[in-house]
């Protein structure tokens, strides 16, 4: 074959070689954009999903404390001649009557007066308002018995029934044996609507309260988001130091022997561990040998610093292995002793590598679920945990627990919200991390 | 309360030792004075007095925290009245209970007798009394310790060899808590594991074909307790998950290392890496909400039938989830292929894809086939998306359509609440974790030892 058939073959064949080149990259491309699209799809999808129940129906509504249905004697005050003890005790007796006053019959009537020409029975009725709307009037009349015989404009959630009957996450076509609420009440919702009685405002209490089971149109996140807190805490002040303590061990001290060959693969195995087998290490050593409490945020705190920690250890290990070994001869060659150089040369320069991959970790273990199911995570709580021995669920827990309530038209929207309250702690976290580094590798 | 009155305790110990070994060591050689000249830095000192002032300190009170417990236990028996003390164990474990519940404040069930209020009221002093005992002995130790650290400073003393001997003594306990884990892990499995062996035989858990455990409360081991569908399930989802995303993130990556430029290299990989840090309970409601209904219709309108949560809808989610994963990881590994083998494949004519199908793909696969691995794993393991959209149902199908139950899914409905590990039907989680560590370890063990030899290869 001569030089010029060859060419000429080289040529002939050039056409198909160079589409086969665009189809690879277009398939690249798709490749990319697929991913793209998954992110954005999800994003998409949670926040059109949750953005929704950050504003919840609220009736605002004039309440008249009645003295005819509020009838209790006189808040007692402390007599100069009465002691400590008997006037705690007049003062009981007092919170008990007040609390068996039927407040339901004044949530009702200031509906009424609202609606007066309601055709609603008082169960329909009551079956907008939310079900905790007596105690919140209940706590109002105890704080400031003035108010017996006065009318005061008074904010109350509506039921989640309610709410998805005026948002339209119910299909308001369905026949009356599908709809959650009842013909009258859905007609007297409308009416409060229209009136201006029922506004949308931001859901505070989504952050602000507890969960409920009774009253699910104010459950919210804070039990919760301190069961997380705490945890996060366990996990920065156990994982942390022994972290970093562990990989200046292993990278700057340890001898290269077979001890330390062990080391190394098993933290890169450890790393690669499902996290539920974490939850079982948990189940069994803390809850069953240690006798650890159920559900402590301590116990889940523990279980996911043994999780976080390879994370960390990798990382400084990774960031002290840049540190150029100059340093650590201009140090040596002053005379500052093996532990001195490392702990006052070598250990600063990386803290922008050993911040980034605490924050890293703990993010991750903000988002973990699996391991806190089997340490009884998952129990419902209605409290703000006091302390990290307290009974507590976690962030990404509650989540699991909403996408479970049976009220799923009301509760999509709220567990999507609970994940816009995640990520977007997770995304701040991460933020912060990126930001940290950036200032203090300009300074380093 | 308590647990501050410690805090302060220790914190003052530790300033006040600190204190001491620092101005003692000062006052030896004067900053400025001539001839005499201290081994170590006052700091030194100062730590190594600290140190040894709370380590007894805390001794005492960690003696306290162990013994405390019985001791006024012993205290409550010996206020008793004789006819309540000669009761049998468990009745006087009741009124211990009460007794303590009646000193705490929480107040009890029925009307106490006055024999409970004193024992109550005894207790409360006893409390009281061995609480600043315990301070104050733990204050004491310390004092002592300060005063013999304090003796033992002199010119000559090695203070910095001795905090840096406890140092690097601490840097080796630290150490330690990662192989204390795996064997934690292990020990804890096979225990548990071993235990459940002894009412199902290893034979029929490994090679069973049904999975109907039971329910505990029903008192019998009866129920089978097959592993094969968990394991068909766990592979099945897993497979369309690497289905989904091998090729996405492998193309992504050669994409990103070899044609983009660094200005979209820049943007488009941060943005894939967030999907790698969205908690998987995210994914499985997407799963749930979206995923599965969409996949439903696009079945119904195809004639196929596809339920919602199916092992299809539990893979297609799970394998968005790893696509970061592997693409990050394949990246890393492309990059490496040295840049000669690529710069001679284009020199010789080759165009770019021909390079990469032909030099750089073959050049890194043994890297690839180490994070291929290592994404197995991670699909074996994940639990949460799972739970959501797979279904929960232990049986053995080939229709990816159908809904599908996987090792993880069961160890998650066979433990959750329960810690009384009493029976078969909580211990089975405890074997089929046993099950899930070592496939995943194989892998990862496998995997590390591939990408650890690749990069060997090239360095």
């Amino acid at each position: 074959m001569n030089p010029q058939q060859r060419l000429s073959l080289i040529r002939a064949g050039l056409s198909a070689r160079h589409a086969r080149e665009r189809r690879f990259r277009a398939y690249g491309m798709a490749a990319i954009v697929a991913a793209l699209g998954f992110v954005a799809l999800l994003f998409v999808i949670i926040l059109g999903r949750g953005l929704p129940a950050f504003t919840q129906a609220t009736l605002t509504l004039d309440v008249h404390f009645d003295p005819a249905i509020v009838d209790v004697a006189e808040k007692p005050v402390l007599l100069p001649d009465q002691s400590q003890a008997d006037h705690r005790r007049a003062l009981s007796d007092w919170q008990r009557q007040v609390t068996m006053v039927n407040w339901n019959r004044v949530v009702e009537q200031a509906v009424r007066r609202a609606a007066p020409d309601t055709g609603a029975d008082a169960r329909q009725i009551l079956s907008i308002v939310e079900t905790n709307a007596r105690f919140q009037l209940r706590d109002m009349f105890v704080a400031d018995p003035g108010l017996l015989g006065r009318t005061v404009p008074v904010r109350l959630l509506a039921s989640a029934n309610a709410d998805n009957w005026l948002k339209g996450n119910i299909d308001r076509a369905l026949p009356d044996a599908q709809q959650q609420l009842s013909a009258p009440a859905r007609a007297l919702a409308d009416q409060l609507r229209q009136q201006g009685d029922i506004g949308f405002s931001f859901a505070w209490h989504i952050f602000t309260n507890v969960d409920s089971r009774s009253a699910p149109a104010s459950a919210g996140l804070a039990g919760a988001f301190v069961g997380s807190l705490y945890m996060m805490l366990v996990v920065i002040c156990l994982a942390v130091p022994v972290g970093v303590m562990s990989a200046v061990y292993l990278e700057e001290f340890a001898p290269k022997n077979r001890l330390t060959d062990l080391i190394e693969v098993n933290i890169n195995n450890l790393a690669a561990v499902p996290s539920i087998v974490f939850g079982l290490l948990g189940a069994a050593v803390f809850i069953n040998w240690f006798r650890l409490p159920l559900s402590a945020p301590l116990v889940g705190g523990l279980v996911l610093t043994l999780m976080t920690l390879p994370t960390i250890i990798i990382a400084t290990r990774s960031a002290l292995r840049a540190v150029p070994p100059s340093l650590r001869q201009a140090a040596l060659g002053l005379g500052a002793s093996k532990t001195q150089t490392v702990f006052h040369h070598v250990l600063p320069v990386t803290y922008p590598g050993i911040l980034t991959a605490t924050i890293i970790g703990v993010a991750q273990a903000l988002g973990e679920t699996a391991p806190l199911l089997l340490i009884g995570m998952n129990a419902f709580v209605a409290q703000v945990p006091g302390t990290p021995l307290d009974q507590s669920t976690a962030l990404p827990v509650q989540i699991y627990l909403w996408q479970g309530n049976e009220n799923r038209n009301f509760f999509e929207a709220r567990t999507s919200a609970a994940i816009i309250v995640l990520i977007g702690l997770m995304l701040t976290l991460n933020a912060i991390a990126i930001l940290l580094r950036s200032r203090l590798e300009k300074r380093a | 309360m308590n647990t501050a009155i410690v805090a302060a305790l220790l914190l003052v110990l530790l300033g006040f030792a600190y204190r001491t070994g620092w101005s003692r060591s000062r006052a030896l050689a004067p900053a400025h004075a001539t001839g005499v000249r201290l081994h170590s830095r006052p700091a030194y000192h100062g730590a190594l007095t600290a140190i040894w002032a709370l380590v007894p300190a805390l001794l005492v009170l960690a003696l306290w925290a162990v013994l405390g417990d019985s001791a006024s236990r012993a205290w409550i028996v010996a206020q008793l009245p004789p006819e309540v003390a000669g009761l049998g164990a468990a009745e006087l474990d009741a009124a211990v209970r009460r007794i303590r519940q009646i000193e705490s404040g929480f107040g009890v069930v029925g009307e106490t007798a006055p024999w409970e209020n004193r024992a109550a009221q005894a207790l409360r002093e006893f409390r009281a009394l061995a609480f600043a005992l315990a301070i104050a002995a733990a204050a004491g130790t310390g004092a002592l310790a300060i005063w013999f650290s304090r003796r033992r400073i002199s010119e000559r003393l090695r203070a910095r060899n001795e905090v840096e001997r406890i140092i690097s003594w601490l840097m080796i306990v630290c150490s330690v808590v990662a192989i204390a884990t795996t064997a934690g892990i292990v020990a804890s499995l096979l225990a548990e594991a071993i235990r459940f062996f002894t009412f199902v035989s290893p034979v029929d858990f490994f090679f069973g074909t049904v999975w109907n455990p039971g329910f505990s409360t029903t008192g019998t081991a009866g129920g089978e307790y097959g592993l094969l569908p968990l394991l068909w399930g766990t592979l099945m989802v897993a497979s369309i998950a690497m289905f989904v995303a091998l090729p996405i993130g492998l193309m992504t990556a050669i994409y990103l290392s070899q044609y983009a430029r660094p200005k979209m290299r820049n943007t488009v990989k941060p943005v894939i890496e967030v999907l790698a840090g969205i908690p998987t309970i995210v994914y499985g409601f997407f799963a749930l909400v979206t995923v599965g209904p969409f996949l439903a219709g696009v079945g119904q309108s195809l004639g196929l039938d596809i339920r919602a949560t199916s092992a299809l809808t539990a893979g297609v989610v799970m394998g968005i989830m790893i696509i970061p994963f592997i693409s990050s990881l394949s990246d890393d590994i492309i990059r490496q292929v040295p840049r000669a083998m690529r710069d001679g494949s284009l020199g010789l004519g080759a165009t770019q894809s021909e390079t990469i199908k032909r030099v750089i793909l073959p050049a890194a696969l043994p890297g690839i086939v180490g994070a291929f691995l290592l994404a197995v794993s991670r699909a074996i393991g994940e639990t949460m998306i799972v739970v959501l959209a797979a279904g929960n149902s232990p049986f053995l199908r080939l229709n990816p359509g159908e809904p599908v139950s996987t090792v993880t899914v069961t160890i998650v409905n066979q433990l959750t609440g329960d810690t009384d590990f009493a029976g078969p039907q909580s211990l089975v989680a405890f074997a089929l974790g046993l099950t899930l560590f070592a496939m995943t370890l194989v892998l990862n063990v496998a995997a590390l030892y591939i990408v650890r030899r690749y990069r060997e290869q090239y360095e």
